[in-house]
């Protein structure tokens, strides 16, 4: 086997891709652990090393001075997480120069994350850069490759249309009331039912700078634990409907199994927004609020077959992008690497 | 090679109005944003061809150039166009610089296109009398103002439409939300509305002086459409009159407008001294 050309850059690590949730949970390299990684292989092997821990993925960037110190880093790995060398073998993902940067890149564009095009993963690699500055790990290879890297997948975020259009029913139920009320922090959001869905509908308007968050629910306590978590009000349950027309947004999500909101109480509250629009987002099955709703003008209904069809109709035109966007990641990280021999006088 | 005329500039405005309309359609077609201040700059070219051209002709014509349908229809253009470029940035409503492009390249290219409209030249149709001029300039600068609120009204409609059809992605998701529009939609039709009640408060003042020069048919259409106006913008001002229903009547509105053009012209200036054709700047 000839040796290696340049710089012995590498990634290892596993991510949802490879791992499901039971073992990435035993992979994970909080702060703590990830400093006892690099106390064990110390500066001589490895002379620049990155970690990044997410919760769908770990992984090591990094320059070996020789490539024997990679087997001493993966031995040293499952020690540190408590992971069988046969189980961490099975799932590890591996490259190496160009391939590791082409990887990188495509981290930190979204295009390897669980919820294609997610921007979430952008900030955390740039965190993942600044603890191994931190540490001292990160050296002349690993700044040029990070650096770059970044700069590849904002062009890649720009040039395509990788995280456009919301992909989850909640944020795609805060995007459709963005078209409707522009900016949210004037809009006042009563939500219906404090379950999973409602919550996580509540997170998303909130998130958004939502003006006003209100919650009645069937059982006070937990309406008043919700919104006691999201800074919102509590409306007791029989009150919501005479207060109907106070809300721009209302958004159902009870248990409840006949619908909660009549037309009739939307129609008479209605008289006192007419300018108004008003957007109903039934997220509950069986439905909470009755289809006759969307027929009023200035009002709009959507339930949550009509939310899925929207996030599915995003998810697609995400994915039409991922062989352009993986075409310019490939491009990007075959000519860093390039830049990269040409320094190292390989 | 021919000399360079009035029509010449406004045919290189147009020009630049279609550009922008070609513009703002491609990016639609290919679900991308187009740059907000390249629109803004070939707008701004495209009007400044275009006052040049009005220029030219209201020099030909000595006063403002508002003697026959041709130029009526390129003052609207070019009062939309002006409008745009002045408070166009503040709304930061996406899309208006392209449907202002789109309104600006119709009117003056049908006004181009229809040689009747341009046949008969009148010079000093205001008789030397500015308050006249004013009042006529105001007017059709309001028409304008009611151009650009069609435009935003159509808006309404195509994004109130796309709701409802749960389409919300491809080139809608390039529309503004609703409340903006409603609310940039209500400040164009009181701006227009209140240009339109100065021009015919201007105007009045000449009318009561001497009532025998103002043509009823004129005088009517113009009350006509800015009475229509007025009971828009007090239906909408008490809710009586919002959402599609509101968008609809805003724009048949602005046709009705479009349309009083011609009788209005039509029915003025019996005879008026034929201009020199063609200015030529060369």
């Amino acid at each position: 086997m000839s040796a290696p050309i340049g710089p012995l850059l590498f990634h290892l690590g596993a991510s949802h891709h490879t791992a499901p949730l039971a073992l990435r949970e035993k992979l994970a390299l909080p702060p703590a652990r990830a400093e006892e990684l690099r106390a064990r292989i110390g500066p001589q092997s490895l002379p620049e090393l990155a970690v990044l821990n997410t919760c769908n993925r770990v992984e090591l960037y990094g320059v070996a001075a020789n490539p024997a110190d990679l087997a001493i880093l993966e031995a040293a790995f499952c020690e540190v997480t408590g992971l069988a060398a046969d189980d961490f073998a099975a799932i590890r993902a591996h490259a190496t120069g160009a391939a590791a940067i082409r990887h990188l890149v495509a981290v930190a564009a979204g295009l390897e994350s669980q919820l294609l095009g997610e921007n979430e993963i952008f900030g955390q690699v740039k965190d993942a850069y600044a603890e191994a500055q931190a540490a001292g790990r990160a050296g002349p290879v690993l700044n040029r490759v990070f650096q770059k890297a970044f700069q590849a997948a904002k062009h890649i975020r720009t040039h395509t249309a990788l995280n456009e259009g919301q992909v989850s029913v909640a944020n795609v139920a805060v995007e459709l009331a963005a078209t409707i009320f522009g900016d949210l922090s004037e809009a006042r959001v009563l939500l219906l039912g404090a379950g999973d869905i409602g919550e996580k509908a509540a997170k998303a308007f909130r998130s958004r700078g939502a003006g006003a968050l209100t919650v009645a629910n069937r059982t006070p306590e937990r309406a008043f634990a919700l919104a006691q978590q999201l800074d919102a009000t509590a409306l007791p349950f029989e009150l919501f409907a005479r207060h109907l027309g106070d809300y721009d947004i209302v958004v159902g999500s009870t248990a409840a199994p006949d619908a909660v909101v009549r037309a009739a109480d939307v129609s008479a509250a209605r008289n006192r927004r007419r300018a108004l629009p008003w957007l109903f987002l039934d997220l509950a099955l069986p439905r909470d609020i009755e289809p006759e709703v969307s027929r009023l003008d200035n009002v709009y209904l959507y339930n949550l077959d009509d939310l899925a069809k929207i996030a599915a109709r995003n998810l697609a035109a995400r994915e039409a992008e991922v062989a352009r966007a993986r075409a310019l990641a490939s491009e990007k990280a075959e000519a860093l690497w390039q830049q990269i021999l040409a320094r190292h006088g390989a | 090679m021919p000399p360079i005329t009035d029509r010449t500039w406004l045919w290189l405005a147009a020009a630049c109005y279609l550009a922008g309309a070609a513009l703002g359609t491609l990016s639609l077609l290919r679900e991308r944003r187009h740059s907000r201040a390249v629109m803004y700059f070939i707008l701004a070219a495209g009007y400044a061809f275009q006052t040049f051209g009005l220029y030219l002709r209201g020099v030909a014509v000595k006063g403002c150039p508002l003697g026959n349908t041709f130029e009526l229809v390129q003052f609207t253009a070019w009062s939309a166009a002006s409008l745009y470029l002045l408070v166009g940035p503040a709304f930061r409503l996406s899309l208006l610089g392209y449907g202002t492009a789109l309104l600006s390249a119709c009117l003056s290219v049908t006004a181009l296109l229809v040689p009747a409209w341009d046949a008969a030249k009148r010079a000093h149709i205001f008789g030397g009398n500015a308050w006249i001029e004013f009042h006529a300039a105001l007017a059709l600068f309001s028409y304008g103002v009611f151009g650009l609120l069609a435009l935003v009204a159509g808006m309404y409609w195509l994004r109130d439409h796309g709701l409802r059809r749960k389409q919300v992605g491809g080139a809608y998701a390039f529309l503004p939300s609703i409340r903006d529009l409603d609310q940039i939609g209500l400040r164009l039709l009181a701006a227009g509305v209140a240009l339109l009640a100065a021009s015919l408060a201007v105007g009045s003042v000449w009318w009561l002086r001497e009532p025998a020069t103002v043509n009823l048919v004129k005088l009517l259409a113009t009350i006509g459409v800015f009475l229509a106006y007025a009971l828009a913008l007090a239906l909408r001002l008490t809710r009586r009159l919002v959402g599609r229903r509101w968008a609809v009547a805003c724009a048949l509105l602005f046709i009705a407008a479009l349309l009083s053009i011609v009788p209005v012209d039509s029915s003025r200036h019996g005879s008026r001294p034929a201009p020199p054709p063609e200015v030529a700047t060369r």
